[in-house]
């Protein structure tokens, strides 16, 4: 198959106008006015249209990713994200270009109805190049969600794990969400580092802000327990729900070598008792 | 050869590890501390970490094994200055040395050892 021989680039020139209109009308059918205004649409299809031509007069119509798809493919990532910022499904991003399929089968038909091997032929190409770039706007908007998502996963975790000092010797570790096995890394190294820089004998971890505590979140705790004390720290777990009680015996966790606490404030008090301070109501205490 | 030093205090022994720990090194250490503990009759030992900066199995179980002989000699051992990441490497590692006392620094340990042999609220061996 000869790419020389396809009659695409010259449709494309001379009918420009009427695929236009028939394309806009097709899109326009089956798209959401809410979503993508009239003006646009037409403004797009228009800017695709033209760099489409002379991506297919320049280039081989077989490899979109060459040298003289550049101008196609940036702007169908730059549509890709606009829609995606605006709520569209991928599928929808995917029809912009798919919907061209049917205005140019139209004209294809025109120009070489007679001859229906060379239909075929002609069908074929101008299909598969329209696939392929369909699909490629699809890669662009997972891509483009795939980023977001871990931009959005490392902001959690800057977010979400502060050490604060209680007392003079005394951290508090107020855990917040799950906890998986990236977060519990930064979470431990963040309290170690703490206990370095503090000097504190005690560290409490808060769970109160933690959904759920299965096996793994336990062996993380544990495995944050275990570290804390290497450094010469104690750790108490508190803010413990009656759920996650019941779950934690349920499942058979070992709990018993940490002292674990139901609330903060508990756990503040036996603190501040081995730290050797007191607090109390009276004002003569 | 290369020697860990093991200094000498009234009551207990210390131990700063300076030198990158080698195998070699450690089972030295080993057999020049237990030594040290019959001849000195110390009550406690304080193992100072503070700037090894890497340790694999085989130094966290010698750790683990040179706390248990002093335990059976009736030396307390206390671990010093540990490091943050030294201490996530053991703990990933399954060695999170039971039965080892840890501080985090000399001061503390010492406070620790001193609590502990004089029977103070911690009440040690």
């Amino acid at each position: 198959m000869t790419t020389t021989a396809s009659q695409l680039p010259d449709i494309l020139k001379r009918h420009d106008g009427p695929i236009l209109k028939d394309w806009v009308k097709e899109q326009l059918s089956v798209s959401r006015p809410e979503v993508t205004s009239e003006s646009t649409l037409r403004q797009q299809s228009q800017r695709f249209l033209g760099l489409l031509r002379d991506a297919v007069q320049s280039g081989d119509l077989g490899d979109i990713t060459g040298p003289a798809w550049t101008g196609v493919r940036e702007m169908l990532d730059e549509l890709s994200h606009a829609r995606a910022a605006t709520g569209s499904t991928p599928s929808e991003t995917a029809t912009f270009v798919l919907s061209l399929k049917q205005p140019l089968f139209a004209r294809l038909r025109q120009e070489v109805g007679r001859d229906a091997d060379t239909l075929a032929d002609e069908i074929w190409r101008v299909s598969l190049l329209l696939d392929k770039l369909g699909l490629y706007t699809t890669e662009v908007y997972l891509k483009g969600r795939e980023e977001l998502i871990r931009r959005q996963q490392h902001e959690m975790l800057e977010l979400s794990t502060p050490v604060v000092q209680l007392w003079d010797g005394v951290l508090a570790l107020p855990l917040i969400g799950t906890l998986d096995s990236a977060r519990t890394q930064i979470v431990m190294e963040n309290l170690l580092h703490r206990i370095v820089e503090t000097g504190a004998a005690i560290a409490i971890i808060d769970i109160t802000g933690v959904p759920t505590v299965d096996t793994l979140v336990a062996q993380h705790l544990l495995k944050t327990v275990a570290a804390a004390r290497l450094m010469g720290a104690d750790c108490i777990i508190s803010g413990i729900r009656p759920q996650i009680a019941q779950t934690i015996v349920h499942l058979g966790v070992e709990l018993s070598n940490v002292v674990t606490k139901a609330t903060l404030a508990d756990a503040f008090t036996i603190a501040l008792q081995r730290t050797g301070a007191t607090i109390g109501k009276g004002a003569g205490r | 050869m290369e020697r860990i030093p093991i200094l000498r205090t009234s009551e207990f022994l210390l131990v700063t590890i300076q030198v990158d720990m080698h195998d070699r090194l450690a089972m030295t250490l080993q057999e020049d501390l237990t030594d040290q503990i019959v001849r000195h009759h110390s009550r406690g030992v304080l193992i100072d970490i503070s700037t090894l900066e890497v340790v694999d199995s085989f130094i966290g179980r010698m750790i683990g094994n040179i706390a248990a002989m002093s335990r059976v000699l009736d030396a307390e051992t206390v671990v010093v200055g540990m490091r943050p990441a030294v201490a996530i490497t053991l703990v990933e590692l399954g060695l999170s040395l039971p039965g080892v006392r840890t501080a985090l620094n000399v001061d503390k340990g010492m406070d620790l050892l001193r609590r502990s042999l004089h029977g103070t609220p911690n009440g040690g061996s």
